[in-house]
């Protein structure tokens, strides 16, 4: 078992849903986000997701766009996301990195993977990569006893779905919505339907993202998922706060908000 | 001795081209664009679509374009050079033919939306264009610089009724434009098409990009046996994203003694890291959707590319050219913007004809390789559009341009 599956099991005997938080590494600077994501994980969250910064990132809208263009225009690299990892590790929380592929390409997929495990990183969330092109990954993510998170969406058909959640381990990454990231005011019903397709096929945990961003919709999601996902909204705070510590103190606020949300019953 | 090579079919049934193409996209997109491969097979096995493809290229886009001798250019070349004149195509470039398939496969399929990026503006217009003849609603992302750059062909696109976004991400140019596509795309694509502009991103873009735009190459083979008997010694192309030179060079693969050349925009030098040479210049990665060939720094973040020619400055190429160049088929080589340049000024003078930029980089690739091949060789270049959209920015590198004196603050006449 990885500590990601002894998450679930741990959550679902408390028959709740784990609460998911991201955050980019190196925003705005690599300690500041080592400090953001502590708060993150005082405030509640289960399971961290780091981002790594990226020059192209498709899947995002606007917030974390800005946030990861702020990262590299400050000078954020790689490297500095396996530091990351590793004082977010240290708070016992399990960490993935969200990552776009060409910056694991780069790097070499062997040897991220390997860094990764080194700094007590647990797997990947890997946006742009859907198995059928994962070989290399998928090898190299069993080597070092990595989970690897890929994404279903509600236009998957049954035939990759099924595909793509035999791949996956750790959890499967639902995604709720047909667009990118960024909080919306209303969660979609599309990830209930995505959540039951899904459990059809298997009973591997389901996390869904796109589009939280308050307690209340957390419960929402909460009610039929096993882990809840936000990002936009945590990085908006960090992004709208006049100073760090406004910002850290508004991540804490809102993951006691969202946990509070997954734990409501 | 002298097997028979199999010809050559590329590329596989998930879109790779040896290591090259395939699909790095968000599972969003995945279904969506195995519907398109399907209703691309489908639409090009249908006698009445493809007649229909082919009296619009016809009677609307003055498609096939005709082969022209260039005598007074290919005197001072030292080679015979033949021009394919993709510059007399309606919109003024080859990127017609790619739009027009695509806005008739959007039809076919009932997306009545259409999206597509663009960098120097062509494709934009180009979409604007057919969306307008086939009557679809049209978006076109383009980069925040390139709308300062190219403030007409931005007139152009809404006066044919388009919607032009202009796109403040990024570097602000035709990779963001395309980053901004997709995140439209990725929410609106059970309504929407996106017209791809080259033969790059995910399958099944490359190859059907290809498909739509190999005319060039199957018209100027034709038209090079009517005309000689015989095929070229080369034939050669600019290459950014690379639509153009993949519609010039398909007809040729099997044709083991035409010389392919693609020319990449070599900007200040490649040695200056100023630049657009991405298969000459950059390492192999993945960006929009496809493993290539592309411009990146050691972290895998992309890099800005540079180029006088805003159609050819992109960090990427299409999956075909990085594994027709990795197995040697066709080679890739850099044109300086002012060896570009001069090739453009030469053009204009000897012939007649003002190219684009991004054609001139071709004729500059092709006034190399006469030196090289001498005069008894013919060397076929695709003049892939014509200048009237680079007038501005010729004028102002030439310097005829009599700008009104700005002084400075403080300074006095």
């Amino acid at each position: 078992m990885t500590v990601i599956d002894e998450l679930f099991a741990r959550t679902r005997s408390e028959n709740r849903a784990a609460l998911v938080g991201y955050l980019p590494s190196g925003f705005p600077t690599k300690e500041q986000s080592i400090r953001a994501i502590r708060a993150m994980v005082e405030g509640g969250v289960d399971l961290v997701e780091i981002g790594l910064p990226y020059s192209d990132p498709v899947m995002d809208g606007p917030v974390i766009q800005a946030a990861a263009e702020q990262a590299l225009a400050a000078g954020a690299r790689t490297n500095d996301v396996f530091d990351v990892v590793e004082a977010t590790a240290a708070t016992g929380v399990p960490t993935v990195v969200m990552t776009y592929w060409n910056p694991v390409e780069r790097h070499g997929v062997e040897r991220f993977a390997a860094d990764l495990a080194a700094a007590g990183g647990s797997g990947l969330i890997t946006p742009d990569l859907i198995p059928d092109e994962a070989g290399e990954w998928i090898d190299a993510s069993a080597a070092h006893d990595l989970d690897r998170v890929f994404l279903v969406a509600p236009s998957s058909t049954d035939e990759r779905l099924a595909m793509t959640v035999e791949a996956a381990s750790g959890f499967v990454y639902a995604t709720a919505v047909m667009g990118v990231t960024g909080a919306r005011e209303q969660t979609s019903s599309l990830g209930e339907q995505l959540v039951a397709r899904v459990r059809a096929v298997s009973d591997k945990p389901v996390g869904v993202g796109l589009g939280v961003s308050n307690g209340t919709q957390a419960h929402e999601i909460a009610a039929y998922a096993d882990a809840v996902i936000v990002g936009s909204a945590l990085v908006r705070c960090l992004l709208d706060a006049p100073d760090e510590a406004a910002g850290i103190d508004a991540i804490r606020a809102l993951a006691n908000d969202l946990r509070a949300g997954v734990e409501r019953s | 001795m002298n097997q028979p090579q199999p010809a050559y079919s590329q590329p596989d049934t998930t879109g790779h081209f040896g290591r090259f193409g395939g699909r790095f996209m968000p599972e969003a997109l995945v279904a969506p664009l195995d519907e398109l491969d399907r209703a691309w097979i489908e639409a090009k096995a249908d006698p009445a679509f493809t007649a229909e493809l082919d009296r619009m290229l016809r009677e609307y886009a003055n498609v096939p374009s005709p082969l022209y001798e260039a005598h007074r250019f290919s005197e001072a070349a030292g080679a015979r050079i033949l021009l394919k004149r993709e510059d007399l195509n309606h919109t003024g470039a080859h990127k017609i033919r790619n739009v027009i398939g695509q806005a008739l496969l959007a039809k076919r399929i009932g997306k009545p939306r259409a999206i597509a990026e663009t960098g120097a503006g062509q494709h934009g217009v180009a979409s604007a264009t057919a969306c307008a003849y086939l009557d679809l609603q049209c978006t076109v992302y383009m980069g925040e610089v390139d709308t300062e750059r190219q403030a007409l062909n931005v007139a152009r696109m809404k006066m044919l009724g388009a919607e032009v976004v202009s796109v403040t991400s990024g570097s602000r140019t035709l990779k963001d434009a395309i980053n901004e596509a997709l995140r439209d795309w990725v929410a609106s694509v059970d309504t929407t098409s996106y017209l791809f502009g080259t033969a790059a991103g995910p399958h099944p873009f490359p190859s059907m990009v290809r498909d739509l735009t190999r005319g060039i190459g199957d018209e100027a083979r034709a038209q090079c046996l009517t005309l000689d008997g015989r095929l070229p010694d080369a034939a050669v192309a600019c290459v950014g994203g690379g639509s153009n030179a993949i519609g010039l060079f398909t007809a040729f693969i099997d044709d083991p003694d035409v010389r392919l050349v693609g020319i990449e925009a070599g900007g200040d030098g490649v040695e200056s890291g100023r630049h657009a040479a991405t298969i000459t210049g950059g390492d192999v990665g993945v960006l929009h959707g496809a493993r290539s060939f592309l411009l990146q720094d050691e972290d895998g973040q992309t890099l800005e590319s540079h180029s006088i020619s805003a159609g050819l400055d992109y960090p990427g190429v299409g999956p075909e050219h990085s594994f027709l160049a990795d197995t040697g088929r066709a080679s890739y080589v850099p044109a300086t913007d002012a060896e570009a340049m001069s090739a453009f000024d030469l053009l204009c003078k000897t012939e007649g004809i003002i190219p684009a930029i991004e054609s001139a980089h071709a004729l500059a690739g092709a006034l190399r390789l006469a030196e090289e091949l001498g005069p008894d060789s013919t060397i076929l270049v695709n003049l892939s559009g014509r200048g009237d959209k680079d007038v501005h920015t010729a004028a102002e590198y030439f310097g005829l341009i009599d700008d009104p004196v700005v002084l400075e603050e403080g300074e006095q006449l």
